[in-house]
């Protein structure tokens, strides 16, 4: 398809703007200005709204495919969540207007709206506050630990160190460096969870804390998580909870109760905010009741008459993380699952969402090889080593996408050979389950009977397998016009 | 089996699926987490119906104003967004996908976001973007980072017109990093003070953090300070406001290195605080030190265009640790409200929206400065915002024209020492004359 740039023409324009000038003279004089306009597209609206329509049509989405990616719950997007996020009194609201004398009194609502996700939150992970600012998932994780070494540093505490397991997300270690930490990995044990044994060999008195996906990335719940909290306690290290997989216990299970300190959940996953081709997310922090003075300012107050206030004053608070307040509109949506869900939906959803990966890791068994025995959570993890010979994951992939199913997660964990990870989430039916179950079995089926036919997928999409070599060394990344010729 | 919405089982299958995987219930598939660690007690007010919850937040949102007429900006601007913004990033096959892991079945995200890059570099004179970051604030701290990676440095020179909201944004990441973070107060006249700069310019500065326009609205040629900055082979990471690069001097004609800013104001609500968009450009040469996605042209084997995220190498999910940045993601959603606004507007639409923002700010000041005991804090150009000293506290001015509907300004003392009489105002293309002539009347009578 060509770009919007290449559909320019000169002189053409989409949206009119008012003319009418009110000032007189000049008000930026000549050498404070741009040498050339900026060459930004001469199109009309319809040629506008047709190229991005026909964009929006090469992509696979939720609402047009089954979209299996695992550890991303793609989940499908109640639209009433989108309606109630654009009432136009919550998007034209300036995030500055409450930080003004009386503006607080301008943006009751929005505060009220905050207030509550966050007291829903606290109930649904055990834990006492939470902070709403962190913009994504990954910026969930770097604010905690910036909590644990606010909070290392007023103790006095010598602390080194994060200790991650090896099937962690690559967010966990990256966020550990950015918060000043080293980080030592340790081993995932047969059964697929962190090898107690080397964790206690790891934890040692610079551990500042331990960052931990429960279940983790293998779909496995560690029974024995309750010794891990209880030696870290120990050396006055500090728990995270990793909520990337957290739609597998809703409803269920506190992190809080089970010991863990800090938590942050990907509203985007469990709580049905879109993914929006990529985010915008949002990564909300909650803390034991020992951390609540470190956490982010501003926070949100209800005062004695019932009124809504953003408070400053906490001298202990690790600051400023995000401009705001975080992505409102996006906390909008998740308050809006939230009370649509309720409590019995909580655990529903969870329900369904674990039944509805179980089924598929009974349906799959037979022609892949599961990366654990027994049961999973919320996904299900297999390896691709089965398949024909010289047929890979990659291979699979692609096929499903001929197939007209988004492909799973592929090699992630980093810990499974040629990984598979899928999670169908609670949002699919039964007979949608069926019919994927049939063409994985026929994907393996043909790698061993007609493996060419696998490794020229993908032949129905857009466009074939991309030269991902080529792109990184040729570095097209922005359109150059070709040059005209006289 | 009661009602869980949106999942889609019904009894009937679930009891087959449950039969399916040997499990008695619900509670069976999870027996292997001891039963102790299962919480019994949520206090979660039941379920409501969508038309219930839509009622509840109805009446929360209608207890927000909104009717006020705001000449509030400090970095996030009240701009008109086209319709067609909206229509198009609503599309499902937009908002309910996800990161292009799978390219071939992405093209329409990929696509848009490699449309994205290239009008970040052409408004920003730079050579290359990135996909987005999450906001102007992150994205100025993922600069300042990516600087120090590149001089392999320790102190950074922030000039005190960068946003103090973005300030203390920076001083609360480095403080756990071994980061010397030195701030440089403005000059009298309001802009970068070149005397202080070239004194705190020394070979061990890796990054030199400034705002064209500046917090006060004043907008500057900082082609002489950047060359300063090279002269002690440091980097130059400039936080520009993207419409005011419709007319005036772009980064890129400056000579700096690294671009970032607040992307809000194209075509994204103000949304009480996000999301909103963080952009970044850079120099071709520098591009391998640049966090976040980035999207890149190539072709299939029957020699298709087509696009890919690229560069992975410097990414956490390969690097770890050691990674350019801890970010997974863009904001690609606000990306693309981004470039279909761009697009919509179109080369010359853009350019008088800028000029309209422009115009509008030159009318109010000089009906504003006209007003007995009121005096402008600095005289220098500036685009479409400015700051005016008032006879009393700026802060009680905004609070008496808050009953009036009008939400004055921003008081600077909020982040100044020594500035509570200091209100800043904006001014953009929505603003009409009646509603600056209400303004400057309202104003004097409160003074």
């Amino acid at each position: 398809m060509k770009l919007i740039y290449e559909l320019s023409s000169k002189g053409r324009g989409g949206v009119r703007i008012p003319e009418d000038r009110i000032s007189v003279g000049e008000i930026i004089p000549s050498e404070l200005l741009r040498g050339d306009l900026a060459e930004l597209p001469e199109v009309s609206e319809s040629e506008v709204v047709r190229h991005y329509t026909r964009l929006s049509r090469l992509n696979y989405s939720v609402d047009t495919e089954f979209y299996p990616l695992g550890s991303c719950t793609m989940k499908h997007n109640p639209r009433a969540c989108e309606a109630a996020a654009s009432m136009p009194e919550l998007c034209e609201t300036h995030p500055l207007w409450p930080q003004l004398r009386h503006g607080g009194l301008l943006t009751q609502g929005s505060l009220q709206i905050l207030y509550n996700t966050e007291r829903l939150l606290s109930e649904i992970t055990g834990l006492a506050e939470f902070t709403l600012q962190p913009l994504a998932g990954s910026h969930g994780e770097l604010t905690a630990i910036m909590m644990m070494a606010a909070y290392h540093r007023d103790r006095g505490n010598k602390k080194t160190h994060i200790i991650i397991p090896d099937s962690a997300h690559g967010t966990n270690p990256a966020s550990a460096a950015l918060g000043g930490y080293g980080v030592v990995t340790v081993e995932s044990d047969e059964d697929g969870v962190m090898d107690l044994e080397k964790f206690k060999e790891a934890l040692n008195d610079e551990t500042a804390g331990v960052m931990l996906t429960s279940p983790n990335t293998l779909g496995v719940f560690n029974p024995k998580i309750k010794e891990i909290t209880e030696a870290t306690h120990a050396v006055d290290g500090l728990m995270y909870y990793d909520g990337a997989n957290f739609n597998a216990i809703m409803g269920r299970i506190k992190p809080g109760d089970l010991g863990f300190d800090l938590c942050h959940l990907n509203l985007h996953k469990s709580f049905s905010t879109p993914h929006g081709g990529g985010g915008p997310g949002s990564g909300p922090v909650g803390v034991c009741e020992k951390l609540r003075s470190y956490l982010p300012i501003s926070r949100v107050a209800k005062t004695k008459d019932g009124l809504y206030t953003l408070d400053y004053e906490h001298p202990k608070s690790i600051g400023y993380i995000a401009p705001f307040y975080g992505n409102f509109s996006i906390l909008v949506r998740a308050y809006a699952y939230m009370l649509m869900l309720g409590k019995d939906g909580l655990r529903g959803t969870s329900n369904r969402a674990v039944l509805n990966a179980n089924y598929l890791l009974e349906k799959l068994r037979g022609s892949f090889a599961a990366a654990s025995d027994g049961r999973c959570v919320h996904e299900c993890v297999f390896s691709g080593k089965t398949l024909g010979e010289g047929v890979h994951t990659l291979d699979l992939a692609k096929a499903l996408l001929d197939r007209g199913v988004h492909a799973p997660t592929v090699y992630f964990p980093l810990n499974v050979p040629e990984a598979i990870m899928i999670e169908p989430t609670e949002t699919e039916t039964k007979e949608t389950l069926d019919e994927f179950v049939d063409m994985m079995n026929e994907i393996a089926e043909l790698s061993k009977t007609d493996p060419e036919v696998l490794k020229a997928a993908p032949v129905t999409t857009p466009v074939g397998r991309l030269d991902e070599v080529a792109a990184a060394k040729n570095m097209d990344l922005v359109y150059v016009q070709p040059a005209v010729a006289e | 089996m009661s009602h869980t919405p949106f999942a889609c089982t019904s009894p009937s299958d679930e009891k087959a699926m449950l039969d399916a995987v040997d499990a008695d219930s619900f509670d069976d598939l999870f027996s292997a987490i001891p039963p102790e660690l299962q919480a019994d007690s949520f206090d979660v007010p039941p379920g409501l119906s969508e038309m219930e919850m839509m009622q509840h937040i109805r009446k929360l949102a209608r207890k927000n104003s909104s009717d006020l007429t705001n000449f509030c900006g400090a970095g996030f601007y009240d701009h008109f967004i086209p319709a067609a913004v909206n229509s198009i990033t609503s599309r499902g096959e937009f908002f309910t996908a996800y990161t292009p892991y799978q390219p071939e079945a992405a093209q329409g995200t990929l696509q848009a976001a490699y449309e994205y890059q290239t009008a970040i570099a052409r408004l920003t004179g730079m050579e290359v973007s990135n996909a987005s970051l999450y906001d102007g604030g992150t994205a100025l701290f993922e600069g300042m980072m990516m600087a120090l990676r590149i001089t392999k440095r320790n102190r950074v020179l922030v000039d005190e017109g960068v946003s103090p909201i973005y300030r203390t944004m920076l001083q609360s990441y480095t403080k756990n990093l071994n980061i010397e973070y030195v701030e440089v107060p403005i000059s009298s006249e309001g802009v970068a003070d070149r005397a202080a700069f070239k004194a705190a310019l020394t070979d061990e500065v890796g990054a030199v953090l400034i705002q064209n326009p500046n917090f006060f609205g004043c907008i500057d040629d900082l082609t002489d300070l950047i060359e300063e900055v090279h002269a002690v082979k440091a980097i130059s990471v400039l936080s520009a406001y993207p419409v005011s690069l419709g007319l005036i001097k772009t980064p890129g004609e400056m000579g700096a290195d690294i671009v970032t800013g607040e992307g809000q104001s194209l075509g994204l609500p103000l949304s009480f605080g996000g999301p909103y968009l963080g952009f970044m450009a850079t120099r071709k040469k520098l591009v391998r030190n640049m966090p976040g996605r980035i999207v890149g042209a190539t072709q299939d084997k029957q020699g298709r265009r087509g696009f890919v995220l690229t560069l992975q190498a410097r990414e956490q999910h390969i690097r770890r640790e050691k990674a350019a940045s801890n970010i997974c993601t863009n904001v690609q959603l606000c990306a693309l409200r981004a470039v279909v606004y761009l697009s919509l507007l179109g080369k010359q639409g853009f350019v008088d929206v800028a000029r309209q923002c422009m115009d509008r700010a030159g009318y109010a000041w000089t009906r504003l400065k006209a007003i007995e005991g009121v005096e402008p804090l600095f005289d220098r150009p500036f685009f479409n915002e400015f700051a005016l000293k008032l006879p009393k506290d700026a802060s009680e001015v905004v609070s008496d024209l808050i009953e009036e509907g009008i939400a004055a300004g921003f008081p600077a003392g909020r982040y100044y020492d020594g500035m509570e009489n200091v209100l800043l105002f904006a001014f953009t293309e929505k603003r009409t004359k009646k509603e600056i002539d209400i303004l400057a009347a309202k104003l004097e009578a409160v003074l």
